[in-house]
């Protein structure tokens, strides 16, 4: 009946990246050992790159697996690594009772409404006619060239505070590293 | 003709519930962290599905700069976790009570 009404490659592509989507997410929520989560969280995000490129979101895809899987996880397995937390965690224990039963039922009233509010998306999005470019979406290097255009002449407030915001991290990081080495420097001096 | 959009909304929710529930649950620092980015996540797929419903490239730059902004939010905040495990070595959340009244 589906693949009467849709392409199926389009509907492959679909069950895909919704396969590797849940099992990877579930997968960071189940997994004791947290490089086992941080495995699987590269799976989930792996997942949402392959979304991206069905709804012709090339570039962001690439990035995706660039900044996301590439550097973000990376940076999750150091910091495991670094402290040395890669043993298991005990996930049975539940120290505060009945908080996994209200966190379900509040995660299900969350996605209730989500999917309720997404079946009425013209309420929150407006009508199509609303679409700043009217163009439709290009694919392949046209969607660098359209998304590279769009950062830089409507959103070029945007992205210049985006740079301020990454000097502010940096500096916050590498002083957040260092506090306990400067602590130390003080209290031998004193 | 291309799958509905409304397939990749509801995966996009789903996957936004299975994070709030890890952050809902878990309780080391690092695998909240990680349930956090799954929800950024659940949230850049809801834009990339309504930038291709609409036409409109808007959704994708809002991704863009969602990526920036949780990359910015990573490093600072397994800064936080680095300092903190300094201290008093473990990252479980529920260690953290010095204010409690």
């Amino acid at each position: 009946m589906i693949a009467t009404a849709y392409a199926i490659p389009d509907v492959l592509v679909f069950l895909t990246s919704a396969l590797l989507i849940l099992v990877g997410a579930v997968g960071v929520l189940a997994m004791r050992n947290p490089v086992h989560s941080a495995l699987s969280l590269i799976l989930a995000l792996f997942g949402v790159a392959v979304a991206f490129v069905a709804q012709s979101a090339d570039f962001l895809a690439a990035v995706q697996i660039i900044v996301y899987a590439g550097a973000i996880v990376v940076l999750f397995l150091f910091v495991i690594m670094f402290l040395g937390v890669d043993r298991r965690e005990t996930v049975r224990v539940e120290p505060l009772v009945g908080q996994r039963v209200f966190a379900g039922v509040g995660v299900l009233i969350t996605v209730a409404g989500l999917i309720t509010l997404f079946a009425r998306s013209h309420w929150v999005t407006g009508a199509i006619a609303v679409s700043s470019s009217g163009q439709p979406l290009a694919t392949g290097s046209k969607n660098v060239t359209q998304i590279g255009t769009a950062v830089f002449t409507t959103y070029l407030f945007a992205f210049e505070a985006t740079a301020a915001l990454l000097i502010v991290a940096v500096v916050g990081a590498v002083l957040l590293a260092r506090r306990e080495r400067a602590a130390d420097a003080e209290g031998s001096q004193s | 003709m291309n799958v509905p959009a409304a397939w990749y909304l509801v995966l996009a929710a789903l996957l936004f519930g299975i994070g709030a529930f890890g952050v809902m649950t878990r309780r080391s620092a690092l695998i909240m962290f990680m349930c956090l980015e799954l929800m950024l996540n659940a949230v850049n797929l809801t834009f990339v599905t309504f930038s291709r419903t609409l036409s409109d490239i808007g959704g994708q730059a809002a991704v863009f700069f969602v990526m920036v902004v949780a990359a910015a939010e990573v490093t600072v905040g397994l800064g936080i976790v680095v300092s903190v495990f300094r201290r008093r070595s473990s990252t479980s959340v529920d260690e953290l009570s010095e204010m409690k009244g």
